[in-house]
């Protein structure tokens, strides 16, 4: 496959840091859009109260549905079918790409227009078509975007996020055949619309993502603001739909609530411009609508988080990204130093059950545990409990069903480190003497303290501890 | 590769072999109490009035003349009806010249993107609370009518409101029958994909005009 | 940690004696914010017991995925709580810790499991306990004073300890109370985080000083030691003036001025 020279991948996280970290120019754009996101969000959940009971709902939804996964993609898969809607399923991301390669060939496009679709990329199906002689081409303005840069989304709602819009009108003008430097925004949406438009209206296969599926009625739901999404799934002779096996729910009225939750957490939006619900392709009688529709679910890992009780959790999740705008390592940093699909908190903790811990071992550490991202998740996964469960893993201390890399993250000498800490804080006397000794050669503490003297002084401990000046006023008190 | 069959029992059989957790059914959701007709009218254009769309109440009035007034000031040359089903607008438009999308797309398609102005279209109904016109039944309204033409006007009856989508869901028939295509529209198209900047027109229509009417 | 984010607590009438509980963070690099956290206690006739056997919650381990390691050290404490005392901590996240993860840690453990719960219940945060059972009040003292909170994100969101820290330092008159931007934001500590990510730990640590800086408060004060080491440590090595202080000196300090 035709992959790029030098991915940002997750186990060079430390590396992408550093050159992140360094560009004030960069850190200040993440921090301006993060802000501007979470300012958004606030606005539609006045009422924190109202907001604890919404998203109990989402979450008794979301848990629910999964409870039943099995039996319901099955009532999906029926039901879809009946409805003229045909569904493949796909274990892995070379089983899907294969899949939708075919359906693709079959169709006769030379050429796939994409609505915007995180699966896609999880799969990294552009570059699987491509290799099959098939374009790809993105239609979210912030996908087009970014395909154009030859990069990867950098967020999974606002993909371009990481762009300023010089940068954008630089290349435009560089890109897009007879474009000048503009920047104006209005003007440079209007050449990414008359660039699409034609696509819409001459290519043969469009894909999409799925926010959300419905068993009872075999329904696809997809929410999106720019119209992108409808021209995909409407325009073209097929459409091909792709998600993961998780994002099912059992009844109609079970969306609502859920959708409610995601265009507020994502963007601030009571509702998104287009709320579209495909049951089937183009009946008789119809004068427009796909001919056929295809449905891909994608495992990819999920039923591996599935054994797991607690990591189940993580497919609850409605793909929102209040998370990662919440999180302030992701201001920090931004969304391609994690190197993968999904960044920010919800990569963190999906990542590992689909790239293995040990490609993942750095992002599970990447957290100071601060807990803001459970604190919005607008279906309650608690992503902190989440990490420490992974951290364990990582560690080969878990006695949760085994990810692929479990125990990679062990280190001999930190493991050490912990047993003396655990030999040595669980021997009060034996602490209490390297608390005297510690105190009384505090002149001698080191200078250099690894990682911690890099931005900080040295740690030196006070004079006497705590636990001798106590024993000295024993029972005495002030008055 | 497996074959896809082999893929389906292999992903369902790993999904059975996980723990089972038993959960009851999440309590089916209360919508808002019953609202009157105006509190919902006016919930419903601040609703999409908030999403860029313009609202015109034609109630007092005959619609078409209305419709004759925006084409005239939004210059709208080409005006694209619905399949069938629409008063003969033909005596009160002088201005711009009608089509009717009464053919499958295949034939209809250059016309639709590259040589129509507007689009004029009928909502089944609306909800109250987010401002959002429904389309549900594309033969009556085919897909692409409210999505290609830059301009959309919108005739919506004012008596079919609902409080919410909840409740809307809970008053239709969808859950037993569901259209082929259900589509919910809340403002013109839009964007805020470069640097936080909303912009409209991005893919659909750059303009949304809901025409508030009694007597359709 | 989002174990007990709208926990809703009842609390016991003042009592004659508590366990105090200092943290190994206190114990070594700020023991005058532990024996400021004993004299307050003490001011407002409370026996203050100190178990000599104390040494750390366990955090450390827990938090970097090393549970036996955490269940070893914190098993030596379950035992010295004996009486049926409130336990109280100057640090809202080895409260969190002892309050919210001990239970799970020993939930497969049949003898230490119900020890750890009822321990549990016992474990207060300082200024919480100041608070809602001690129910201190507080002197006017000289001159007016603003004075900027950083509240520890593990405090803020499993104990609810901005809240009281802040309620308290409301009682106090000439004290006024400003908010930092980002107030609700880490500070990037998070324990082994701070040296396994040191340039994201430096870069959130760098902000909020700057954020802090930018009140023009003069006096910087915070209810956890961890949170202290890592912004006084930035806070030096960037050669600025300001330093936070353990809000426990802070209150005493304020208790014996108006005294
Ligand atoms: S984990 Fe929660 S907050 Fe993050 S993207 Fe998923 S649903 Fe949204």
């Amino acid at each position: 496959m035709n992959r790029p020279a030098n991915p940002p991948m997750p186990i060079n996280f430390h590396a992408n840091v550093r050159r992140v970290v360094a560009n004030p120019v960069l850190r200040a754009s993440f921090r301006g859009a993060m802000d501007f996101l979470t300012a958004k969000r606030a606005t539609q959940f006045p009422d924190a109260n109202a907001f604890e009971t919404l998203r109990a709902q989402g979450e008794q939804i979301r848990q629910y549905a999964l409870s039943r996964l099995p039996d319901l993609l099955e009532q999906l898969e029926t039901n879809l079918t009946r409805n003229g809607i045909q569904v493949h399923w796909a274990q892995t991301p070379d089983e899907a790409c294969r899949l939708i390669i075919d359906i693709a060939s079959r169709a006769g496009g030379g050429l796939v227009v994409k609505g915007k679709s995180m699966v896609s990329e999880e799969i990294e199906l552009n570059h699987a078509l491509e290799a099959a002689g098939i374009s790809a081409l993105e239609s979210d303005m912030g996908e087009y975007i970014v395909q154009l840069a030859g990069e990867k989304p950098s967020h999974i709602i606002m993909p371009a996020i990481h762009k300023t819009k010089e940068e954008i009108a630089r290349l435009f003008a560089d890109k897009v055949p007879g474009v000048e430097y503009t920047n104006s925004v209005d003007e440079l949406i209007q050449i990414g619309r008359r660039v699409l438009r034609d696509k819409f209206r001459d290519t043969r296969v469009g894909l999409s993502g799925v926010n959300v599926a419905v068993a009872e009625t075999g329904t696809l739901c997809l929410v999106e603001n720019e119209g992108n999404g409808r021209m995909c799934t409407t325009v073209p002779d097929v459409h091909i739909a792709i998600t993961g096996i998780e994002k099912v729910v059992e009844k109609l009225e079970h969306v609502p609530p859920l959708m409610t939750l995601l265009t507020r957490s994502a963007t601030g939006q009571a509702i998104t411009t287009y709320f579209n619900w495909i049951s089937s392709p183009r009946r008789d009688g119809e004068m427009d609508g796909p001919k056929e529709v295809h449905l891909v679910l994608l495992d990819n890992g999920r039923s591996t988080a599935y054994a797991d009780e607690r990591l189940r959790a993580t497919l609850q999740c409605i793909r929102c990204g209040a998370c990662m705008n919440h999180c302030p390592v992701y201001a920090r940093v931004g969304g391609h130093a994690y190197g993968t699909t999904y960044p920010g908190p919800i990569g963190k903790i999906v990542s590992p059950h689909m790239l293995g811990l040990e490609a993942t071992r750095d992002l599970v550490t990447a957290s100071s545990l601060c807990g803001a991202c459970g604190e919005v998740c607008p279906v309650k996964i608690p992503i902190p409990d989440l990490l420490l469960q992974l951290r364990q893993q990582s560690q080969g201390h878990s006695k949760a069903p085994q990810l692929p890399g479990a125990g990679s993250g062990h280190k001999t000498l930190q493991s050490i480190a912990y047993r003396l800490f655990a030999g040595l804080y669980s021997r009060p006397a034996l602490y209490r003497i390297f608390g005297l000794l510690a105190t009384r050669l505090r002149a001698f503490s080191p200078n250099q303290q690894g990682a911690w003297t890099r931005s900080r002084v040295p740690l030196r401990p006070a004079g006497h501890s705590l636990h001798e000046r106590m024993k000295s006023r024993n029972g005495a008190k002030v008055k | 590769m497996t074959p896809p069959s082999v893929a389906r029992e292999r992903i369902l059989s790993r999904l059975r072999a996980a723990p089972q957790i038993v959960m009851t059914a999440p309590a089916v959701l209360t919508s808002p109490a019953e609202q009157s007709p105006e509190t919902m009218l006016e919930q419903f254009r601040r609703g999409i009035e908030a999403f860029h769309a313009e609202v015109i109440d034609a109630r007092e009035r005959t619609w078409p003349i209305v419709l004759a007034e925006i084409c005239a000031t939004k210059r709208i040359a080409t005006l694209m009806l619905p399949p069938v089903g629409m008063v003969n607008l033909q005596p009160w438009l002088d201005g711009p010249r009608l089509s009717r999308f009464d053919r499958p797309i295949e034939t209809l398609k250059t016309e639709l993107f590259d040589a129509t102005n507007a689009s004029l279209t009928i909502a089944d109904g609306a909800i109250a609370d987010t401002g959002t016109l429904i389309q549900s039944d594309p033969q009556r309204m085919p897909r692409t009518l409210s999505l290609v033409p830059p301009i959309h006007i919108c005739l919506l009856d004012v008596r079919h409101l609902y409080p919410s989508l909840q409740s809307a869901v809970a008053a239709t028939r969808w859950a037993e029958a569901m259209p082929s295509n259900l589509i919910f529209i809340t403002g013109p198209s839009k964007t805020a994909d470069i640097q936080q900047t909303m912009a409209y027109g991005a893919h659909g229509p750059r303009e949304l005009v809901v025409l508030l009417t009694e007597d359709l | 940690m989002s174990v007990a984010l709208n926990e809703v607590r009842s609390y016991p009438a003042k009592p004659g004696d508590v366990y105090l509980f200092g943290t190994c963070v206190l114990d070594l690099f700020d023991p005058d914010a532990g024996v400021s956290a004993a004299s307050l206690l003490e001011n407002s006739n409370i026996s203050v017991h100190y178990p000599q056997d104390q040494t750390c919650c366990g955090q450390p381990a827990y938090t970097s995925g090393f549970p036996d390691a955490a269940r070893q050290v914190a098993a030596r404490q379950l035992h010295l709580f004996a009486e049926n005392w409130p336990i109280v901590v100057p640090s809202g996240s080895c409260a969190g810790m002892m309050r919210h993860h001990w239970p799970r840690l020993f939930e497969d453990d049949p003898a230490l499991g119900p020890l750890a719960a009822s321990i549990a219940a016992r474990v207060f945060e300082l200024t919480e306990f100041l608070l809602h059972v001690v129910k201190a009040t507080w002197p006017q003292t000289g001159a007016n004073e603003r004075v900027v909170l950083h509240t520890s994100c593990t405090a803020r969101r499993e104990m609810g300890t901005h809240l009281s820290a802040r309620a308290l330092l409301a009682q106090i008159p000439n004290v006024e109370l400003v908010l930092q931007d980002h107030e609700t934001e880490c500070c990037g500590f998070g324990g082994a985080f701070s040296v396994k990510h040191p340039e994201i730990s430096a870069a959130m640590a760098s902000d909020k000083i700057e954020a802090i800086e930018a009140t023009g408060a003069a006096t910087m004060i915070s209810a956890d030691g961890g949170c202290l080491l890592n912004l006084n440590g930035t806070l030096e090595k960037r050669g600025s003036t300001l330093r936070g202080q353990h809000i426990a000196s802070y209150l005493w300090q304020h208790a014996k001025d108006a005294a």
